[in-house]
């Protein structure tokens, strides 16, 4: 077999292999076009049954709070993708670039706190927020998320491969280091920015422990606990359930396929580790 | 310049952040620590009581909760090498830079994408008895293997749940280390090639020392998000059949909000708190080591 044939048949293994891998979610969108009556029946592989309707997403639209859901989801990951974005940064800067007492300390102790679940300060955090009546609301969704150590961690180790001269020129200028900060150093680090923001919305955007612990009232409930909702509400409507399944990737695949690089760079990024 | 406007500039800027990791993170986590130590319920008017460690002995003691840190443990235990592996595979697969391999790496990202609960509700559909999963399998195995509920099955519940957890991670963790292939020069591999290294051992001496730090990295964060195991369980399984998905996280919710036991499911989180702690110091020493 010569070199080219070899190849040609890897691609076509490795494409096979993808589409496997892919077939799920393809099977989630085929799904969600089928009546709910003949979804079961199609997914164990009578395709040909059911037709192609829209009615689940209508259905979806009518029988859940998909659109208060949906907005809750948007305005959460929102603020914490953005109030995150903005503190993280000036905390890894001020990590990687200034010199201060405390700051080794500081750096050693954000480090450590990065093996601490989530899942094991939920019940103190659920017991405070709740005694000061927090429920809820989107910012007690949002709140907890936005200073993350991780992401301070993977600023301090992007600013610190920064050249010098970026900063040095603005200090010449008079401009305080604040200032610097904010009209030099974060508009030139804007690839760092968008790949911090996408690995937080990807790390943030499937939530559900804590919303489910935080809300009561389905409305102000994101996309997750919504699904989950609609999956345990009889009857159980198959098409409906994938229908709304899809609606909750869409954003997000959105915005993978626009900013591509920077998801790839932010996820690749968090492999550098320590 | 330098000096105190040095200083106090970088307190301005790191405050908010310190703040903030301060009263969502460590706060709850002292909390956590005092609050096992106590006999606190969930909503109780009563005042608390110092008990000491009474509830760490008798989680240690109690069947239920060791069958969920088995569970867990077990899990980890299975989906580190699994995820690892696969990871690495799916990135020496598509580190060509042709357009099959661009369209082969977003295919095996997309799961990405998708959040736990969805996972959750999409698999248990694929799952269902003549649902897709039992039907490929039939097949594949010529009518042989019958996997019927799998869900409702005590032994395959808990690899059905790995499967779900793998199909949405891998593709995270295949970015990671083909981020690492492509940092290779790839003159060691034209170096090597001369030398007569044939394929494996080009892979087993470069490939793998390369990306060694790297795969400690992702090993380390799938055992920790293995440990952190909970939505899956409780969408998909609700712990069943029979405790054989119950999880430390899924005992520790129940605990404290089903049971109102706040102290106990407290001691549960730092449970989980040591054991993640346990395991980034052993694999990260690894990586010492090795290194």
């Amino acid at each position: 077999m010569s070199r080219r044939t070899r190849r040609a048949l890897g691609a076509v293994a490795v494409l096979a292999a993808a589409a496997l891998w892919a077939a799920p979610a393809g099977l989630m969108v085929l799904g969600s076009l089928t009546p709910n009556d003949a979804v079961l029946a199609r997914l164990g592989g009578d395709l040909a049954n059911g037709g192609v309707t829209f009615a689940n997403y209508a259905d979806v639209a009518r029988r859940t709070d998909l659109a208060a859901n949906l907005l809750t989801s948007l305005v959460v990951n929102g603020l914490i993708v953005a109030l995150g974005l903005a503190v993280n940064s000036a905390a890894g800067y001020a990590l990687a670039r200034l010199e201060w007492r405390g700051r080794r300390v500081v750096l050693v102790m954000v480090t450590a706190i990065m093996v601490v679940p989530f899942e094991a300060i939920a019940v103190p955090l659920f017991a405070g927020a709740s005694a000061l009546g927090w429920r809820d609301g989107w910012l007690v969704q949002a709140l907890p998320f936005v200073a993350q150590p991780l992401a301070v961690v993977l600023f301090w180790a992007y600013f610190r491969t920064l050249p010098r001269e970026i900063e040095e020129a603005a200090w010449v200028e008079g401009a305080g280091i604040v200032r610097t900060f904010v009209s030099v150093v974060a508009p030139a680090s804007r690839p760092a920015f968008a790949a911090v923001g996408t690995v937080t919305l990807l790390l943030q955007w499937g939530m559900y422990l804590w919303p489910l612990l935080m809300t009561v009232h389905e409305d102000v409930r994101p996309l997750p606990l919504g699904i989950a909702t609609l999956y345990g509400l009889p009857p159980l409507a198959w098409g409906d359930v994938l229908a709304y399944g899809v609606v909750m990737v869409v954003p997000v695949l959105v915005l993978f396929v626009i900013f591509q690089g920077a998801f790839l760079r932010g996820v690749a990024s968090t492999g550098l580790g320590r | 310049m330098k000096g105190a406007a040095e200083e106090r500039a970088a307190w301005m800027l790191a405050t908010p952040a310190l703040l903030g990791m301060a009263v969502f993170i460590l706060l709850p986590f002292a909390a956590a620590v005092a609050l096992s130590l106590t006999d606190a319920r969930l909503g109780s008017p009563l005042p608390l009581h110092l008990v000491g460690p009474v509830h760490y002995l008798r989680l240690l003691t109690d069947p239920g909760f060791l069958r969920a840190l088995a569970n867990t443990a077990g899990f980890a235990a299975a989906a580190v090498p699994l995820q690892t592996g696969l990871a690495l595979a799916l990135a020496l697969a598509v580190n060509r830079e042709t357009r099959a391999s661009a369209l082969a790496r977003t295919l095996f990202f997309l799961p990405v994408v998708f959040p736990l609960s969805l996972v959750s509700v999409l698999w248990t559909l694929l799952y269902a008895p003549s649902g897709p999963v039992a039907r490929v399998l039939a097949t594949l195995t010529l009518g042989v293997w019958q996997p019927g509920d799998v869900l409702h099955d005590p032994w395959l519940a808990l690899p059905a749940v790995l499967v779900t957890s793998v199909w949405q991670g891998a593709g995270f963790q295949m970015v990671i280390l083909l981020a690492g292939l492509q940092s290779i020069p790839d003159d060691l591999y034209e170096a090597a090639a001369l030398d007569g290294a044939g394929a494996w051992r080009r892979f087993r001496s470069i490939t793998l020392p390369m990306l060694r730090g790297r795969l400690v990295v992702v090993a380390i964060v799938t055992s920790i998000l293995s440990f952190r195991l909970f939505d899956q369980v409780r969408i998909m399984t609700r712990g069943g059949p029979d405790g054989a998905t119950a999880t430390v996280v899924w005992e520790a919710v129940r605990a404290a909000f089903d049971q109102a036991q706040l102290a106990r499911g407290s001691a549960m989180s730092i449970l989980l708190v040591v054991a993640v702690l346990a395991i980034t110091l052993a694999v990260g020493r690894l990586r010492g080591e090795e290194a």
